[in-house]
């Protein structure tokens, strides 16, 4: 067993504990530092399996989402710190089951598949063949996929906003004048609805 | 570090996020379950591309595709959370009970 094989089944035992360990752990905050550790580790395993940009890309996402999950868990959640015990769960067997099962469905399928095996050569240069292939043949994928974000930042902020779904969108704000004290630009708010009277004149 | 090893540590993340997704009774819980899944199908690709594929770029894309979704998955995943805390002070799957018939 050389050195890659015995760290891939580190980095391995690292990201299925800690995977594991976010739903077992107290603190919510804790959960996403764990979650953080699985998809590093996995990262780490991406970089290994010769897909460099691919793996320090999976770090550097993972690291900015994890902190951003760690933010919403102590806004939003119940014993964020873990000083209690904490287990919220429902249909707990079945979830248990359909875990196992779906862990055993994979891994026979994976036995008893005979894969090609071609493996990318180790001097490849991959990450020029992919950046190519971004920006080549395959770029109306990628500008979808950033369309798509694009979509994903409007419908977040359209769904969290306070207002926006849930009424006018600039009821009871008023938008600054086109010249100075002048009348404010836009659609002016209902008079006498929002209750808001900021004129001066 | 054989295709079949790097697959089923896959299959191993998958069935922990299946797990989570289906247990956890918090909305950010049950999404770290969607995204440890998520994780999985990464690593699944990612050892396919590199073990069977010789090297075709087509397979980093694919994974590039998978992080976008993982983006997304998280930026709606939170606004969600976020209107229905407004809408109903509620946290947990529970509380939701308008589509249940």
């Amino acid at each position: 067993m050389g050195l890659t094989d015995l760290l891939f089944f580190a980095l391995s035992a690292v990201a299925i504990v800690s995977g594991w360990r976010v739903f077992a752990t107290d603190s919510m905050v804790r959960a996403s530092f764990l979650l953080l550790l699985s998809f590093v580790a996995v990262g780490l395993i991406i970089v290994m399996l010769a897909a460099p940009y691919i793996g320090v890309a999976t770090i550097f996402m993972m690291t900015v989402e994890m902190m951003v999950m760690a933010l919403f868990m102590v806004m939003f959640m119940m014993n964020p710190a873990g000083l209690n015990p904490m287990m919220m769960v429902h249909q707990h067997r079945f979830s248990i089951v359909a875990g196992v099962l779906a862990f055993a469905g994979l891994t026979v399928a994976i036995l008893f598949t005979s894969f090609p095996g071609i493996p990318v050569d180790p001097a490849a240069p991959v990450v020029h063949d992919l950046g190519i292939e971004l920006l080549g043949p395959s770029m109306l994928i990628f500008e979808t996929a950033g369309v798509t974000l694009l979509a994903t930042m409007i419908g977040s902020v359209i769904l969290s906003s306070r207002s926006g779904r849930f009424g006018l969108a600039d009821q009871g704000s008023r938008p600054p004048g086109l010249e100075p004290d002048g009348e404010p630009a836009g659609r002016q708010p209902e008079q006498g609805g929002g209750g808001h009277h900021h004129h001066h004149h | 570090m054989t295709l079949a090893s790097v697959l089923i540590v896959a299959a191993a993340l998958i069935g922990i996020g299946l797990y989570g997704a289906l247990s956890q009774q918090s909305f950010v819980m049950l999404m770290m379950g969607l995204e440890l899944m998520l994780n999985g199908g990464l690593l699944a690709v990612i050892g396919l591309w590199a073990n069977t594929m010789g090297g075709a770029p087509e397979g980093q894309l694919l994974a590039i595709i998978i992080m976008a979704v993982m983006a997304v998955d998280m930026a709606i995943g939170f606004a969600l959370v976020t209107a229905v805390y407004r809408k109903r002070q509620a946290d947990v799957t529970e509380s939701l009970t308008t589509m249940k018939h």
